[in-house]
């Protein structure tokens, strides 16, 4: 069976003790977390946490029916099941000198990223999008040129008319 | 409007909540409460001596009433001794609510006295707990605990009371009815696979009914009863379903899993629908998975939809509680005048008779020496199987399922799920105050009896007769069994060397004692020790030394193989066996 990537997107209720109920139940059960990341939502009574697992259809179905059983959890959608937009952001510190310099700033526009900070000896870069991308963004410059890399995990929302809402 | 304290709402909720006992144990953090103990006379304290006896003794009261188990300890030790009786909770999902008490919310995360993180301790053990930190939202707190522990698929709550708030006065209004709206178990099964699920059970040729303790738990035994009769299908209970279907009818085919019957293994190997109600395929149930039921197409109606296709994939799902699906199935079968397959039905109930008539029970009786077995036979005749019987964990409870007869439900009260030793006297003493006027009985062993032993003091004090069966063989006997057949009879810490004198120690406690030698006295013992109506008496079995546990299926074995007593030659089990327990 494919271990295939899901991103589970959860909207929970925003107490004390929701994320740990939540980062519980996968270590608990044995389960991968590869990103997590919550915010309260434009109802702060409510949190939005996005995390993307991996694991075989039975091992996901398990994920989703513990989660939904956890009495926090309002409402939860696996994006992987329909047709959904998947963002993450990433500030990247990175050499940049001499020929060095201008390369970084040209990758960095390829990408569609801006530079957010500029010392004698760096840049500072902010970049969205895919996972993948993000991955491509990393693989494309100098591996000695990374000085720092800070990435938030995926968010993601359904594409279409459907929202999750309480 | 009238102003109280924390401590008195709580006091008030519970009382509101019908409830009768609070198993407990004063401390720094919850003299407050104790305080509004002290002035009313509605809800009654029954003191343990050990928080971990409070949790089971609460638990014994839920699983013998139906009603949730209230417990209320002190902060730190009071709330982690109690853990292993939240967990054994949880793991047979129990409905009980626990009050912790915690230091002051200004103290708390600053490694206060008696301080500890009840709420982090006990998550993952807990269906969910809360932490207090406004006294107006207490009430509220103590209604959606008791909501959440006794809706759904039950489980122990906990809810941490800071100190302060014990002690901040507020108006007092316990909210009628709750809403949650994360938290809304499905109680009515899906029709559509209400009526799938009914025709594949009409087509079968081999069917089998399997059910689990949420057939218990959910008051669905009138409704399995009445199914099982109208199908005229074969029943076997989990262990935790004992009592859901009398075991003295025919169509019961005794317990299956690791140490089940013949006839229900082999029935459940070669059934070709298998309808299970309530139960979780645990591993003691399937042996290996990948050869469990391997002719079968599966329905699952169960109230948990996380408990369905987890172990095992099943083809009609439904999820629902139990009394509310089986009674739809019935209408259905009733209503369209749906019959079995008699034909099918017959050749199956004579291939299941000759399953049967290997007597997979029976075992070497001895006139020097007393089977453990026997000790059980005549504890069933010696009530006649009217009892409540609690046990703890090991050979005596595998007996205790095997040879006493549960023909109804909350009869038979043990730790399924989590395995607790100790578990038998505490839970008898709740039973017994849930039904003072039925007899109960613990039937435990040398080895579980000495984990929760104080208890025979609270018992003395709250005047709770139980019978204490005690079969002792000196061993873990369990432990031993393994052992035996699988690690070359190298007894590693399996055997007592030295043990109280019981008889004495029931003495001490200001019990009955009474050491019984001679298979010829058990019977005798046993009508005296029960003709004490009013007396815990304890009695002390000197049982054969060497007995298992048969049938059994080593671990990582299929259902149909099965070791029966006597006849086969114990081979150790395959390495992917040895894994398991």
């Amino acid at each position: 069976m494919n271990n295939n990537r899901h991103v589970i997107s959860i909207l929970m209720e925003n107490e004390a003790g929701a994320l740990s109920r939540v980062a519980n139940l996968f270590s608990a059960r044995g389960y991968n977390i590869e990103s997590l990341s919550v915010a309260p939502t434009d109802d702060p009574t409510l949190s939005r946490l996005t995390l993307v697992t991996c694991g075989n259809e039975q091992i996901i179905e398990q994920i989703v029916k513990q989660l939904n059983k956890l009495v926090d959890v309002v409402k939860l959608i696996d994006l992987s099941e329909t047709e959904a937009i998947e963002r993450e952001l990433m500030l990247v510190k990175t050499r940049a000198m001499g020929e060095q310099r201008a390369e970084m700033k040209r990758l960095a526009d390829i990408f569609g990223g801006h530079v957010l900070d500029v010392t004698e000896a760096t840049y500072t870069i902010e970049l969205t999008g895919t996972g993948s991308k993000l991955d491509n963004f990393l693989r494309a410059i100098e591996k000695d040129a990374i000085l720092e890399v800070v990435r938030s995990g995926a968010t993601g929302i359904a594409l279409g008319q459907k929202a999750l809402r309480a | 409007m009238e102003l109280l304290t924390g401590a008195e709402i709580l006091i008030r909720c519970l009382k509101e909540e019908g409830v009768e006992y609070l198993f407990g144990y004063p401390g720094g953090a919850v003299l407050h409460i104790y305080d509004a103990i002290y002035n009313q006379e509605d809800v009654k304290h029954v003191l343990v001596r050990h928080e971990q006896a409070a949790a089971h003794a609460a638990d014994g009261y839920s699983r013998a009433s139906g009603k949730p188990g209230v417990v209320l300890v002190t902060s730190g030790p009071g709330v982690t001794n109690a853990v292993t009786g939240i967990a054994t909770a949880y793991m047979d999902s129990i409905p009980m609510v626990i009050i912790s008490g915690q230091v002051p919310t200004a103290l708390i995360g600053n490694d206060a006295f008696q301080e500890v993180d009840a709420v982090g301790i006990t998550r993952p053990c807990v269906k969910h707990n809360f932490l207090v930190k406004d006294v107006t939202k207490l009430a509220e707190t103590v209604k959606k605990a008791f909501y959440i522990a006794t809706t759904g698929r039950p489980g122990p709550v906990l809810v941490d009371l800071p100190k302060d708030m014990t002690i901040a006065k507020t108006e007092y209004h316990y909210p009628k009815k709750i809403k949650l709206r994360s938290y809304n178990p499905t109680i009515k099964g899906h029709a559509g696979q209400i009526r799938k699920a009914v025709d594949l059970i009409l087509s079968a040729k081999r069917p089998m009914i399997y059910t689990g303790g949420g057939v218990i738990l959910s008051d669905g035994s009138p409704e399995l009863v009445e199914l099982t009769q109208l199908l005229g299908y074969p029943i076997t209970n989990t262990l935790m379903g004992l009592g859901a279907y009398p075991a003295t009818d025919r169509q019961f085919v005794g317990m299956l899993g690791m140490h089940g019957t013949y006839e229900a293994n082999m029935a459940m190997h070669g059934c070709d629908v298998l309808i299970a109600v309530g139960a979780r395929f645990d591993d003691r149930v399937t042996g290996k998975v990948d050869n469990f039921c391997p002719t079968a197409k599966i329905v699952h109606v169960d109230i948990d939809p996380s408990s369905i296709s987890k172990n095992v994939q099943v083809d009609i799902p439904i999820v629902g509680s139990v009394p509310n699906v089986l009674r739809a199935m019935i209408n259905v079968i009733r209503d369209e005048k749906l019959k079995p397959d008699a034909e099918a039905l017959d050749r199956w109930w004579r291939q299941i008779d000759e399953w049967r008539a290997i007597k997979s029970l029976s075992y070497r009786s001895s006139d020097e020496v007393i089977k453990p077995q026997y000790v059980i036979q005549k504890l069933y005749q010696a009530t006649n199987g009217k009892a409540i019987i609690t046990s703890d964990v090991g050979q005596h409870q595998m007996w205790a399922a095997q040879y006493y007869h549960f023909d109804r439900p909350r009869q038979w009260i043990n730790s399924g799920g989590l395995g607790t030793m100790g578990f038998g006297l505490p839970a008898a003493m709740g039973a017994k105050l849930a039904f003072p006027d039925q007899d109960v009985a613990c039937v435990t062993g040398d080895g579980s009896i000495q984990m929760m032993l104080q208890e025979l003091s609270t018992m003395k004090q709250y005047r709770t007769p139980v019978k204490i069966v005690n079969l002792n063989n000196h061993y873990l006997g369990m432990v031993r069994q393994w052992q035996e057949f699988f690690y070359q009879k190298r007894y590693c810490m399996t055997y007592f060397e030295s043990l109280p004198d019981f008889v004495k120690l029931a003495e001490a406690y200001g019990h009955v004692g009474m050491r019984i030698e001679k298979p010829g006295d058990v019977e005798g013992a046993l009508r005296e020790a029960f003709a004490l109506k009013d007396r815990t008496v304890f009695l002390d079995f000197l049982t054969d030394q060497e007995e298992n546990v048969f049938p059994m299926i080593p671990s990582g074995g299929s259902q149909n193989e099965m070791l029966l007593a006597e006849r086969d030659e114990m081979v150790s089990t395959h390495d992917e066996g040895m894994v398991l327990l």
